[in-house]
């Protein structure tokens, strides 16, 4: 009977909640830019090695399966960023109730989801459709 | 009563021997990262165009060059903290685990070191 009333190790009992997806997405994010990072520094270095290799890395991202990783790494940029400045407001002590973490966690979701789909399309517009 | 040395407490780095630099460099490579990113993201939009001619007038300017050298070296040095700690969270494998911190890092660095060098090349002007 006592043993019902035993404590059990955090990693058994803990309710899944909203609190966990916004933190393991961080992460998922982090390291997706990480990948995103090599990604950027390919570009710039095909910048500087001339007109033709920069055309050809262009093409090459303009790709559908590279379309679909860059579309990847900036909805995760615009998340982690976003994300990011919350969590820093939570270094300095702010915004800790339950209720105001829990508008900001849904604020900063959907947020960084339509910065993303608007940053997507003004980018798609800049690089003149295909490539 | 403490049992830690006056030296040991005077120094602040407790069982880690590293201190809090782990947590503050990733804050403030953060902080640096939330303007470097935002200044990114402003300049692809309103570049108009990914011709080589307009990416490389966007990049020689001596403000953009600085800032887009900031910004490789501020994210390699963030995605250095950041996935140390991802690392260490997941894989238990001593062995594993030195391996594969020591093989980010090292990627982190010749990137890092490569991206910088392509934006001194575009700003000196070396591409055709």
């Amino acid at each position: 009977m006592a043993q019902r009333d035993r404590p059990l190790s955090p990693f058994l009992h803990y309710r899944w909640q909203y609190t966990n997806t916004l933190s393991i997405l961080h992460r998922i994010t982090g390291v997706l830019l990480g990948a995103g990072f090599f990604l950027l520094v390919y570009w710039l270095a095909a910048v500087a090695a001339g007109a033709e290799r920069h055309a050809e890395a262009v093409a090459r991202l303009g790709s559908p399966s590279f379309q679909v990783v860059l579309f990847g790494i900036l909805l995760s940029f615009c998340y982690h960023l976003l994300n990011g400045v919350r969590h820093l407001f939570f270094d300095a002590g702010v915004g800790f109730e339950r209720a105001t973490a829990k508008a900001s966690g849904r604020a900063v979701a959907i947020a960084a989801v339509i910065l993303g789909v608007v940053l997507w399309f003004v980018l798609g517009a800049s690089l003149g459709g295909a490539a | 009563m403490s049992l830690r040395s006056p030296l040991g407490r005077v120094l602040g780095l407790g069982s880690a021997k590293s201190g809090s630099s782990h947590w503050y460099g990733q804050r403030v490579s953060a902080v640096a990262l939330t303007l470097l990113g935002a200044w990114f993201a402003v300049s692809l939009a309103t570049l108009g165009s990914f011709e080589h001619a307009r990416v490389v007038g966007w990049l020689s300017s001596p403000l953009q060059s600085v800032l887009a050298a900031l910004l490789v070296i501020t994210a390699a040095w963030h995605a250095a903290l950041g996935l140390q700690v991802v690392v260490e969270d997941y894989v238990a494998a001593k062995g594993t685990r030195v391996v594969v911190l020591l093989a980010i890092r090292f990627a982190l660095i010749v990137a890092a070191v490569t991206g910088v060098l392509a934006v001194l090349r575009i700003a000196f002007g070396v591409a055709a």
